[in-house]
């Protein structure tokens, strides 16, 4: 693993939550492979070997209907995100995939101002090159928080 | 009933036997919540506990709730389930702390190690007899009369109910016996389930907000935009509503497409909810079931137990809702999905997948909490004005529509007669 690696990895990952976080989520699938999976799951079921997702993605086109969704349909407080990400380890690299995880910590402000920590956890990342861009080819947030405050909208 | 839950019962009620509004009062009130604790959920209700598939061992036991009093549920090596109250019989701690778990038959309090068994008998004591001639307990102390606090517990058909009356009649009868509530429980609990996963929200909103909203087939097209934003025929418009106990309740509705007619209906009233064909789904994969899985055309099924469990079939999604009340402006809503034993992969993935549409990330019905959010933000001090519960009719009796509010005032009939209202 070459520290050229792993600084375009939490490159990546900066540019990944930056995008959310300044509400452009139209360009959010845009860091996925078409084919891809992104799952944001719950520790308890992560430890306990159980599936169940609350998102769950696998192809580029669902992300996209969840950002139409979110837009057009669904109705929640509005807020911001704000993600803290740090600790970024590269975990392994064949096959031209880099495997890396990360610590991340996203607050929500509502429009009151108060701003709470909204879910905390781990992204384990696995990320190909697509004509000379990285691209996360799997996303799986597993998060701690998980008593869901509400309602979770936005993606991780 | 027991004198230290006797409140002055100044809140504005419509007069006795009517169920068409309610005060705001109940949904703010930190006296009526400890009622509700008192005379509901220590009352004479089957509370939801979890599913056996949960505690499918010897040894296993989960920690819950009933109310907001913790409690624990074990299988013992009987092969039953059992479950007591989660405050040690010595000086009132936890003797379980963590949310599931395996145990050798035997749960060890850690503040003085007192143990006990599966079914909550007291089976150790260190220094009973003291230590080195000194000390220990009195000669008279028997540990048969310290046992936990014991609740009964009845497994059925796999959904696990709990009561601290023992003398209630059994879960069959409080579903309603031969009735059409309790046959759509059968219906979902017709043979094994296997676990597939937890998802738990909190929501500040008191839990009855919570419980009026599973009980409401009013606000389903009109909240929930998104079939309508993506073009997606509803299926709302056949079905029904049938109550049991009065509060039991089920909304049900049948596949098959809106009628030109009722599609015109909503189109001219302008509602915010019409917005058909403006969008399309990428990847249609999401919608991708298997019909015909209880070999009938049901697509919908919200049961509505009270006081703490909703039973939902959605598509091929199956899910338990346990309420978890907290205080009076707070509770927390814990789902449990679920598959059959005999799924195969590409159910098992189907139902996976069709959770993006219904929990609390679910693109169909995340707005659920949200509602129960801003009604309790709104009745900060209401106490006398009352809400409207008058959608196709007054009293509360089956429907074979789903414009209706009847399911709620099923559940307000039966709230006033246990609140002693
Ligand atoms: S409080 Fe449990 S052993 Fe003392
Ligand atoms: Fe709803």
């Amino acid at each position: 693993m070459s520290y050229e690696t792993l600084l375009e990895v939490t490159g990546l990952i900066n540019d990944y939550v930056a995008c959310i976080d300044a509400d452009e989520l139209e360009r959010w699938p845009d860091f996925f492979t078409p084919q891809c999976n992104y799952k944001v799951i719950p520790r308890e079921n992560a430890d306990a070997g159980l599936p169940v997702s609350v998102m769950f993605c696998d192809s580029q086109g669902m992300l996209k209907d969840r950002i139409v969704a979110l837009r057009n349909a669904n109705v929640f407080a509005p807020h911001f995100y704000r993600h803290l990400v740090s600790n970024t380890r590269i975990t392994g690299e064949s096959d031209g995939q880099i495997k890396a995880q990360t610590n991340y910590a996203v607050f929500q402000t509502l429009l009151d101002g108060e701003t709470r920590i909204f879910n905390v956890g781990r992204y384990d990342d696995t990320i190909v090159r697509v004509d000379g861009k990285l691209l996360f080819k799997e996303k799986i947030c597993v998060f701690d928080t998980y008593r869901i405050q509400t309602l979770m909208v936005t993606p991780i | 009933m027991d004198a230290r839950v006797m409140t002055p019962n100044d809140l504005n009620w419509p007069p006795a036997g009517e169920c068409d509004s309610v005060p705001y009062g109940v949904f703010n009130d930190p006296e009526v919540f400890d009622r509700e604790m008192e005379l509901i959920y220590q009352g004479p209700t089957w509370n939801f506990l979890g599913l056996a598939a949960e505690v499918p061992n010897a040894g296993d036991y989960k920690a819950t709730f009933i109310g907001d009093i913790p409690v624990v549920v074990t299988r013992d090596n009987d092969g039953q389930i059992y479950a007591w109250e989660n405050r040690c019989a010595h000086r009132g701690a936890l003797v379980v702390r963590d949310n599931c778990g395996s145990s050798d038959g035997s749960h060890t309090c850690v503040y003085h190690q007192w143990s006990f068994n599966n079914q909550g008998d007291l089976i150790g004591v260190p220094f009973r007899r003291g230590l080195g001639g000194n000390g220990g307990m009195p000669d008279d102390f028997d540990m048969q009369d310290y046992p936990l606090r014991k609740i009964r517990v009845e497994d059925y058909n796999g959904a696990v109910f709990g009561t601290f009356d023992w003398d209630m009649e059994d879960v069959d009868t409080y579903l309603g016996g031969d009735s059409s509530v309790n046959d759509h429980v059968k219906r979902i609990f017709n043979r094994p389930v296997k676990v597939l996963g937890h998802a738990r929200q909190y929501i500040d909103s008191n839990w009855k907000f919570y419980a009026e909203n599973t009980k409401d087939p009013y606000h389903a097209s009109l909240l929930h935009l998104f079939h309508m934003t993506f073009g997606l025929y509803r299926s709302s418009q056949t079905g029904g509503v049938r109550l049991s106990n009065d509060w039991n309740t089920v909304l049900f509705s049948e596949s098959g497409t809106d009628s030109d007619e009722s599609l015109k209906e909503t189109s001219d009233a302008h509602l915010r909810t019409y917005q058909a064909g403006d969008y399309s789904l990428e990847d249609m994969s999401l919608l991708a079931g298997r019909a015909g899985e209880w070999n009938d055309n049901t697509t919908l099924v919200i049961l509505s137990i009270m006081p703490s469990l909703v039973i939902q079939q959605i598509q091929n999604t199956l899910a338990v809702r346990q309420i978890v009340p907290k205080n009076e402006k707070e509770f927390e809503l814990v789902w449990t999905y679920f598959g059959y034993e005999d799924d195969d992969p590409e159910l098992d993935a189907i139902r996976l997948k069709q959770i993006n549409l219904i929990g609390p990330a679910g693109m169909i019905s995340m707005e659920d909490g949200e509602s129960s959010v801003i009604c309790q933000q709104a009745i900060s001090r209401s106490r006398d004005a009352r809400n409207v519960l008058q959608m196709g009719g007054k009293t509360a009796e089956d429907q074979d529509h789903l414009v209706t509010e009847t399911t709620i005032r099923g559940f307000w009939k039966k709230y006033r007669e246990l609140m002693a209202y």
